[in-house]
């Protein structure tokens, strides 16, 4: 449980949260047309007859977007009701050319499901599980432009008619980081699923955010809705202020009107749209123009088997058939491009180097990307590349430091790590013959500190492994460094 | 041949494959004939180009032996079909000049099936109407006028008003009209021609300006039985662009076409007898009912327990489908602009749709948003779709016992123009014999049955199961037989 609190004026108040992620379906094609779904075109420019709304259009469902709600639904582990309906959502605004939104009020597509967070990533104890409502797919709009004349302003309907999923959550969640760590893993779910790319600056994902706040014990208190909030940070945001915001209203006395509401991220604060009064009446009824969505068992068994191994099934894997470290696991599933690239890596060293293999993409890999500001999908060093230098420490031929050389040099140049050591003469060595000579000669070099080590400074021991490496210029092989020195140094 | 616009579908497309006249001679005939009719406004655009070019494309087919069912054949369409580069109105001021890129995929089918296209025709707006008044082009005229030697000005019933004038004055040997109600039916029956609604699904709607989408249906208008037949079978079949289409093979009606029905059994609805219908009406019905016993059907009494909810359920049911599909016509991007200066969108809005839509449509629209409305919904929408659930089963129950349904077309001949245009619940009461067939999605067709005392035309309906367009032509044909309708009305225009 959560133990975050609003502290008032007149004690604690606990804070409910439910939201309303509308993630963009990933198809070529729309919802009701056959108009490209391409980000980034000209204006106007992927918009079908249908989309327009010219006279006698009529919407014919995209069965892939279908698929993928269904698909979603699946990794939710929600209910898919195999009957459906569409129904029309009344209201007039100059990006729906239609007149309405063909959504699912009555009869959504996916019902009850679950997602499991975990506040920490360390601590399966720290599970929650949030309940998911429903599902169901709609109609995005178009985009308004107000910048483009002083006194019109221009509509660009290319997204009009884009598949959107609404995910509805169950006012399940207690904190802002509940809310954050549902979002993320909502997103991480989808992007494994490869139902919604969940990029949250293009729009592909974004919430609506309800919040209200009630003293532990009590009935649920009045909601507000915050509008399409593009980013886990500012939804975040949006509960804190909005949470803080209604325990003040509260405390001195007024009440919270059930309302929606804008985030200002400029000013970071929420602001009112409109009230309930003002509210639309979307007049919602089944769409005459379509067919209720039958689906066959065929199909729902093609989708499930459609399905990959999804992010918790894989962390308990890593966990026990790997035997990774809870964190390793953790990170390593949280994204499925961390997954895919892990999953490449390990193909090629063998599961045996499971933790090695984690353990270098975690803090070496990421340290470097982080570095250089780039990702894995930028990575200058690719799985195999990866496997290669592993591979050449693991057989002896690079010593850590090495390594490291190697693969600063590898992210330079996006060279082999094979072709690297060859070319520079990185290899390590394990010639006890050209080691003892190089011992000898420190030795010579430092005879009052042999004479100190063997008084009984033990602790100069590193300094003559560091004298004897830097003369090798880092390529003896350590083990036999020091072995060698202990033999010499007696 | 003297005069090819006396001629039908059937008889023209025979003639043009015997050679017995030119396809150009079929469509300049008709061209000539709309040419001096203009005193009907059955027209709203004229296509004669469109009407020589197919019968050009057909004299030559002939020359090289590849006719197409429909080569030779010049139609009108309904200006509720899209038709691509010819401005499509819908009957509406608010697409004035919309000139679609696109083609539905009836007049699509059509033109395909070698016919050409004479013109537009007339209709209600957005086909909201039984009297053709609410046009904003002006009401059609009928051709028809009593026999009282007055000259009152008739209408030809609606919304396909302008279909059914340009068929009854030899303008058109067949159109197309689109039924939501009764708009095939209740013209057809006013001015003596054959129309029919083919089961809903029939036709693809794409293309199809939309009123109502679970009711509207296009069918043809022509003047017999059999000339419908060859029509519809071009018209119709599946279209996946169209989801309600019926994705089934189109029977060969024509083919099949029999006026043999012994031993079929014909239902009359004890409902369709209405109070206040007058006695001209129930003396052609069992007139009606006479030619079909001659035929050899067994004649049934049957019961429609709901059928009297059926008028009120439709006038819930389409004007709230009308309100959320006439939601498009907001001046953003087609047809009518009406936008104040200095004002906002929301001003642009209500300018657009006060200057674009007419009286009645606007009626129809505060109707369908009020019965939509929360608080009204469980009330009026939903309740009207439980009902409409019941007026379908009281169908499918009584074609249990019988094969067909014959009930009168409309419960009066046409009557004047301006007669009930100020009183929308007279008008309504047009529908209320053709509504309970189209809110159960059944193929019904209207048959001439024979003059009024004034010397008008009165129609009976024959209703049938879901899919039996064939049972119903049949039915229709053996009806037409036995009722040998001839009357013509006499060319003043």
């Amino acid at each position: 449980m959560s133990d975050y609190r609003i502290q008032g004026a007149t004690g604690e108040w606990e804070v409910v949260i439910g939201l309303e992620v509308h993630a963009q379906v990933t198809s070529a094609a729309k919802l009701f047309s056959g108009a490209s779904t391409e980000f980034g075109a000209e204006p106007n420019t992927q918009v079908s007859l249908i989309d327009a709304a010219m006279p006698g259009m009529l919407p014919i469902p995209n069965a892939e977007c279908i698929r993928q709600a269904v698909r979603t639904g699946m990794a939710l582990e929600a209910q898919i009701n195999p009957w459906s309906r569409f129904d029309r959502k009344n209201y007039f605004y100059a990006d729906l050319p239609q007149g309405y939104q063909i959504s699912q009020l009555y009869h959504p597509i996916v019902g009850e499901g679950e997602i499991e967070i975990l506040l920490d990533p360390k601590d399966e104890a720290s599970a929650k599980r949030i309940g998911i409502e429903r599902i169901h797919l709609e109609q995005d709009a178009g985009k308004l432009m107000h910048d483009q004349h002083p006194s019109y302003s221009y509509v660009d309907l290319n997204r009009c008619g884009v598949a959107l999923m609404e995910i509805v959550s169950k006012p399940d969640m207690r904190s802002p980081e509940e809310a954050g760590a549902y979002v993320r893993k909502l997103r991480a779910i989808l992007r494994y699923v490869g139902s919604c790319d969940g990029n949250m600056e293009q729009g592909s994902m974004r919430a609506d955010v309800n919040v209200s706040v009630r003293k532990a014990g009590d009935e649920f208190g009045t909601r507000t809705e915050t509008k399409n909030v593009n980013s886990v940070r500012f939804i975040m945001a949006v509960i804190e202020h909005e949470a803080s915001r209604q325990v003040d209203v509260l405390e001195s006395g007024g009440s919270i009107v059930q309302e929606t509401r804008l985030w200002d991220p400029d000013r970071s604060e929420t602001r009112s749209l409109r009230s309930k009064e003002e509210a639309h009446d979307y007049r919602y009824f089944p769409d005459p123009d379509l067919l209720p969505v039958e689906l066959e068992d065929a199909f729902l068994q093609d989708c499930r088997a459609s399905l990959p191994e999804l992010p918790d099934a894989k962390r308990r894997r890593y966990e026990g058939a790997l035997g990774l470290p809870a964190y390793n696991a953790a990170v390593l599933t949280a994204e499925v491009e961390t997954a895919r690239w892990f999953e490449a890596l390990l193909a090629e060293v063998g599961d045996a180097q499971a933790l090695r293999a984690s353990n270098w993409l975690i803090s070496d890999l990421f340290g470097a990307l982080n570095r250089l500001g780039k990702t894995l999908e930028t990575s200058p060093v690719s799985p195999s590349q990866a496997a290669e230098l592993l591979k050449l420490v693991a057989d002896g031929t690079l010593s850590g430091t090495l390594s490291k050389q190697v693969f600063e040099i590898m992210l330079e140049t996006g060279q082999d790590p094979g072709a690297i050591v060859e070319e520079r003469g990185l290899k390590q060595t394990s010639d006890t013959g050209a080691i003892e000579k190089v011992i000898a000669d420190v030795m010579a070099a430092n005879a009052d500190k042999v004479a100190e080590y063997r008084g009984g400074k033990d602790k100069l021991f590193g300094f003559f492994v560091g004298q004897t490496m830097k003369a090798m210029a880092g390529k003896g092989n350590p083990a036999v460094v020091n072995e060698l020195l202990k033999k010499a140094l007696g | 041949m003297s005069n090819v616009t006396e001629l039908g579908i059937a008889a023209i497309r025979d003639g043009v494959r015997d050679g017995s006249f030119s396809a150009r001679e079929v469509a300049e005939g008709f061209i000539g004939a709309i040419e001096g009719a203009k005193a009907l406004n059955a027209f709203t655009v004229e296509t004669p180009e469109h009407a020589l070019a197919a019968a050009d494309a057909a004299d030559a087919a002939r020359a090289s032996g590849q006719l197409k069912p429909l080569s030779g054949v010049p139609l009108g369409i309904k200006d509720l079909f899209a038709t691509k580069g010819v401005q499509t109105t819908a009957g509406s001021r608010m697409l004035e000049g919309f000139k679609p890129v696109y083609e539905s995929t009836v007049s699509g089918n059509l033109f395909a099936a070698g016919a050409g296209m004479l013109g537009k025709l007339n209709m209600d707006e957005f086909a909201m109407g039984s009297s053709n008044e609410t046009s904003a082009w002006g009401p059609v005229l009928s051709p028809w006028r009593r026999n009282d030697g007055g000259n009152a000005a008739l209408t030809p019933g609606g919304s396909s008003g302008g279909s059914a004038s340009a068929v009854a004055a030899r303008l058109a040997p067949g159109v197309t009209g689109t039924d939501t109600g009764g708009s095939i039916r209740q013209p057809a029956a006013f001015v003596g021609i054959t129309g029919i609604k083919p089961t809903y699904g029939r036709c693809s709607r794409w293309g199809m300006v939309a009123f109502a989408s679970s009711l509207d249906q296009a069918g043809p208008m022509a003047h017999d039985v059999r000339d419908c037949a060859i029509m519809l079978q071009a018209m119709a079949g599946f279209d996946p662009k169209d989801s309600t289409s019926l994705n089934l093979p189109v029977p060969n009606w024509e083919a099949a076409l029999s006026g043999d029905i012994r031993g079929k059994r014909i239902g009359i609805p004890k409902e369709y007898r209405i109070e206040g219908v007058p006695e001209e009406i129930d003396r052609v019905w069992e007139q009606g009912i006479a030619w079909l016993r001659d035929a050899g059907a067994e004649i049934v009494e049957v019961s429609l327990p709901h059928t009297k909810y059926a008028l009120p359920t439709y006038y819930i049911i389409a004007p709230a489908e009308a309100s959320s599909n006439l939601a498009r016509y907001d001046g953003v991007r087609y047809g009518q602009r009406v936008a104040p200066e200095g004002g906002n969108l929301q001003d642009m809005y209500e300018a657009t749709r006060a200057a674009g839509f007419g009286k009645e449509v606007k009626r129809r629209i505060m109707i369908g948003t009020y019965v939509l409305s929360a608080g009204f919904y469980d009330a009026y929408f939903n309740q009207a779709q439980k009902v409409r659930a019941l007026i379908a089963r009281d169908f499918e129950r009584v074609f249990e016992e019988v094969d067909l349904l014959l009930t009168p077309t409309a419960p009066s001949a046409a009557f004047g123009l301006g007669e009930k245009s100020n009183d929308p619940i007279a008008m309504y009461l047009n529908d209320v014999f053709a509504v309970p067939a189209s809110l159960a999605g059944l193929p019904a067709i209207s048959v001439p049955a024979g003059l009024n005392a004034q010397g008008l035309p009165l129609g009976l309906q024959l209703i049938g199961r879901a899919l039996d367009e064939q049972g119903v032509l049949n039915a229709a044909l053996a009806f037409e037989e036995r009722a040998g309708f001839k009357a013509r009305p006499e060319a003043w225009w």
